[in-house]
């Protein structure tokens, strides 16, 4: 298995206060809560701990795209790659993902992600996602065309990176007398390209397509689902006419590791529970802006509504595998578990969530780089019959 | 009213239908369309009353080509032309009242007279707007009712999980595809406003927290004669909260033009 230090660089510093009275930290929550100050602190702290993680051992390390929001202070995942890129050696620089529809010119980002590739040598892996729901209303993107300028934007970007130009693009979205990119990537065709999702058939039926055979990331969503969406990919893979390798399947999930299951549970239980009660929370109109999916999926999240927009406690999260948490051996021994089940071939740690402070965040990583990830290391891709699904 | 469908080229639309007189086409709002409502019942008492669902919208078919309001106007421009109506009074409402002005300044041809009640479409700089993409249905009603006795019986009558409603989510994905961005306007339509050469009434309510009142004036500016008539204690919905008055602002202007 391989392991990757995954960040999603939260403003910890939020009045948590003010976050609930607004109802949310996206959007709406006014930047007057930002401290400039702050924010450079914060920023050096969590690209300390991502280049850190090469010396810990990770196999890679992993930045996303957030806007407008205290959920997480990248807007643009390019810039903390690119800062990266020239203070890492070894580990591959995951961007998890570059948010497609959510440009205007999707081929900017196709060159961003070569130049990144370049200066690392062929250590980008790239991702691709849609963007959330309140993205559309920050960019005033249409989330009716959400999936319709994703595969356009895609298409366009891997032509790009695999055809030479200059060479005419014209869809119905994004239309270029010139695609001509410079510099192609480092990689050859390209990158890999990894497909975070919170589970979607569309998405599978895309990632998994032999033509693609994109890594699928399933993430922060409670194990059953993890499993339910993973062994759809295998499925549709099986139907596509070949056996899936684990190496195409991934999951990100929250860990904490303490000294004891129980010092574990105290201490990460206050800062997961502001991760997913404060720093998460967004109200469905922004979650689920009209057209942004189907509408079989809209109805089926509406009736769940209360379940999925109530607040939940770290104890429940645990149970249900949205959250893994114990001491070195628990987290070691419920992470192979589950391994076993499920068969990812990358686990996306998230060490750092919400407010959990720097020296919580240094400790955790320490032991789980010490009493946990070896062991996963150690994994390596299950026999074919293991990974076929009947 | 009767409920009928119409087939126009490769889109058919649902729509209602009734009474006797003037051909009066009315164009709905964002919320959607099908039900006879009181000023409906009212207004087919002196005109033909035709009120169809937009395309995306309710029973109505969602075609290939359904990607801006452009396309709409083209759409109403051949329901006219299909059902071969002249001297037709056009009135529409929010979204309808935005669709109407975009069939205006395309072609008055078939027209007689146009009013338009608290219509989106025209961005005024300035002027307060609500974004009801932001709100929740509950949200929406509290902010579009001036009377919120109106606002608490159309709360209380949501089914549980409304965002589940399959024609709420159609009505609303439409929206989205018509209105999203630029935010409730086509920036191009100002400049053509001027076209508009039928008489044209523009009914407001002087309590609309989501196009406020202001409106009304600035886009009678554009408009060669437009006249305003503002509702008083009234909110965006003053199809609901003030029916009679809708009614007859809408039947009044229509007779007299």
């Amino acid at each position: 298995m391989k392991v990757f230090f995954f960040h999603l660089m939260p403003y910890a510093e939020v009045d948590l206060d003010e976050v609930r009275k607004v109802g949310t930290s996206w959007v709406k929550l006014s930047n007057r809560h930002y401290d400039p100050e702050k924010g450079a602190m914060l920023y050096e702290r969590y690209l300390n701990q991502l280049e850190r993680a090469e010396a810990l051992g990770f196999d890679g390390i992993g930045v996303n795209e957030h806007h407008q929001t205290a959920y997480g202070m990248m807007p643009s995942p390019i810039v903390m790659a690119s800062s990266l890129a020239r203070r890492t050696h070894r580990v591959k620089i995951c961007i998890l993902g570059s948010a497609l529809p959510l440009r205007q010119h999707p081929l900017t980002l196709a060159e961003e992600h070569a130049m990144i590739d370049t200066l690392t040598r062929g250590r980008l892996i790239t991702g691709f996602v849609r963007g959330i729901g309140a993205e559309y209303h920050v960019f005033g993107v249409d989330p009716t065309s959400s999936h319709e300028r994703f595969h356009e934007a895609h298409d366009l970007i891997i032509r790009a990176w695999t055809e030479t130009g200059p060479f005419e693009f014209s869809g119905k979205h994004y239309k270029h007398r010139y695609v001509n990119t410079w510099p192609r990537p480092y990689q050859q065709p390209h990158p890999p390209v990894w497909i975070p999702s919170q589970g979607s058939q569309e998405t599978i039926d895309f990632a998994s397509h032999p033509d693609r055979r994109y890594t699928y990331l399933q993430t922060f969503s409670p194990a059953a689902a993890v499993k339910k969406y993973l062994d759809l990919y295998r499925v549709r893979a099986q139907e596509y006419g070949y056996i899936a390798n684990d190496s195409q399947l991934g999951w990100a999930v929250p860990i904490y590791v303490g000294e004891t299951d129980e010092s574990a549970v105290a201490e990460a239980k206050p800062h997961f529970e502001n991760f997913r009660n404060c720093f998460a929370r967004m109200p469905i109109e922004f979650l689920l802006p009209p057209g942004y999916t189907s509408r079989a999926s809209m109805k089926r999240i509406a009736v769940a509504k209360k379940a999925m927009f109530g607040d939940l406690a770290i104890e429940p999260a645990m149970e249900m595998g949205m959250m893994v948490c114990g001491s070195a051996a628990t987290v070691r021994d419920r992470l192979i578990d589950y391994y076993g089940d499920m068969g990812f071939g990358n686990l996306i740690a998230l060490l750092q969530f919400g407010t959990l402070p720097a020296e919580l965040t240094d400790a955790n990583m320490d032991r789980f780089a010490s009493g946990v990830m070896p062991a996963l290391q150690a994994l390596g891709e299950r026999p074919v019959e293991q990974r076929r699904v009947a | 009213m009767q409920k009928s469908t119409e087939t126009v080229r490769d889109c058919t639309v649902s729509l209602l239908r009734g009474g006797s007189g003037p051909p009066l086409l009315f164009l709905h709002g964002a919320g959607g369309g099908g039900i006879e409502l009181p000023f409906m019942t009212r207004l087919a008492e002196r005109y033909d009353l035709i009120a169809p669902e937009h395309p995306g919208f309710g029973a109505s078919d969602e075609p290939d080509w359904f990607d801006n309001i452009h396309d709409v106007a083209y759409f109403y421009l051949d329901f006219l032309e299909h059902l071969d109506l002249t001297g037709v009074h056009l009135a529409g409402m929010s979204l309808g009242g935005w669709i109407a002005m975009e069939v205006a300044v395309r072609s008055t041809a078939r027209l007689a007279s146009l009013t338009l009640v608290c219509p989106a479409g025209v961005h005024v700089p300035g002027l307060a707007t609500g974004d009801p993409f932001a709100w929740s249905p509950e949200e929406t009603f509290r902010q579009g009712f001036h009377d919120q006795e109106f606002a608490k019986a159309a709360i209380a009558a949501l089914p549980e999980a409304v965002e589940a409603d399959d024609i709420w989510l159609k009505n609303r994905s439409s929206f989205a595809r018509l209105a999203w961005e630029p935010r409730l306007h086509d920036p191009h339509l100002p400049k053509w406003l001027h076209r508009i050469d039928v008489p044209t009434r523009i009914v407001w309510g002087d309590r609309d927290n989501i196009l406020s009142a202001g409106h009304a004036e600035a886009i009678a500016a554009m408009i060669p004669g437009a006249g305003v008539a503002v509702v008083p204690e009234a909110g965006h919905f003053l199809h609901i909260e003030k029916a009679d008055a809708l009614a007859a602002a809408i039947g009044d202007h229509a007779q007299g033009a």
